[in-house]
């Protein structure tokens, strides 16, 4: 099996970093999940393609819009209409679900090799998020298991659930997950922020 | 400016894209030029409430029906161009 290569390169400076001399209020890591896999549902086959997921995966995706599931090897929720994310810990996700969902019944895509998942996580999070994206953070607005759709200033596509009462998984395309880590870096460098 | 996207919920302007007047009706393929020729360059101006086509471009991604008054910027009601199986954000 090839060894999974990181996209953020050097810019993946693990310790202490920013202003952590009274502790650090959040710490990043990169997750780098085994499979990441997007599910489309045809108009009229919502229900038949959460059924298949439930089924295929035991992971029980709800209906509203926005929210999920978050667990250690499985995670999936909402991104639009008819669509979901599922981030699993291992690899084979992706031929699960297409055993599981015929052409009838939705698309499946492998992302696995096309997103970086980035995990932030601590007490400050929110407030280190609410300075990137122009969304409600608080655990009322945005529950745990819940997820967004939304952009990173103004153009690149930022896929956000949290995972924790005080942590948030993001993914983002793979080729601007070092631009984007750099971004999150500065933003956390007034609370400290430790990279592990 | 905010949209009320019908999946996500009250997200900026900047988010989305503006696909168009939602007045207009495309005109069958053989209709006569004077149809197509309406259809492509007249336009309704209106002051007041409008209703054109936006797509939540950077989040769900899902083309809507959008009523807004051009005078204020108020968005007077948002709501999916294709009705789909999913509820409204918040029901």
């Amino acid at each position: 099996m090839a060894e999974p290569l990181s996209p953020l390169g050097d810019a993946w400076r693990p310790g202490s970093h920013g202003n952590f001399r009274d502790g650090t209020g959040v710490t990043l890591t990169e997750t780098r999940p085994g499979s990441i896999v997007q599910v489309t549902a045809w108009p009229d086959t919502d229900d038949a393609v959460r059924a298949a997921i439930r089924d295929s995966v035991t992971l029980d995706l709800p209906a509203m819009p926005g929210s999920g599931v978050a667990g250690e090897a499985l995670s999936g929720f909402g991104i639009g209409p008819g669509r979901y994310l599922l981030a699993g810990s291992t690899e084979g996700l992706e031929t699960k679900l297409r055993a599981a969902i015929a052409p009838e019944t939705g698309a499946v895509t492998d992302l696995s090799h096309g997103r970086a998942a980035f995990r932030i996580q601590g007490e400050s999070a929110e407030w280190v998020l609410s300075k990137l994206f122009a969304l409600d953070f608080a655990e009322a607005a945005f529950p745990l298991g819940h997820g967004r759709a939304t952009q990173h200033h103004h153009d690149i596509t930022a896929l956000i659930q949290r995972t924790a009462p005080d942590g948030f998984d993001l993914y983002f395309f793979r080729s601007f997950a070092r631009s984007f880590w750099h971004a999150l870096c500065r933003a956390c460098e007034d609370v400290g922020y430790e990279v592990r | 400016m905010l949209i009320p996207c019908p999946y996500c919920g009250p997200r900026d302007v900047g988010e989305f894209t503006y696909q168009g007047d939602a007045n207009r009706v495309r005109p069958a393929l053989d209709a006569p030029r004077a149809e197509w020729e309406t259809f492509v360059y007249e336009r309704v101006n209106t002051a007041g409430p409008h209703r054109e086509h936006w797509q939540h471009s950077g989040g769900c991604r899902a083309h809507l029906t959008v009523v807004r008054d051009t005078l204020t910027h108020h968005v007077l009601s948002a709501e999916f161009v294709r009705p789909g199986p999913v509820a409204k954000a918040g029901s």
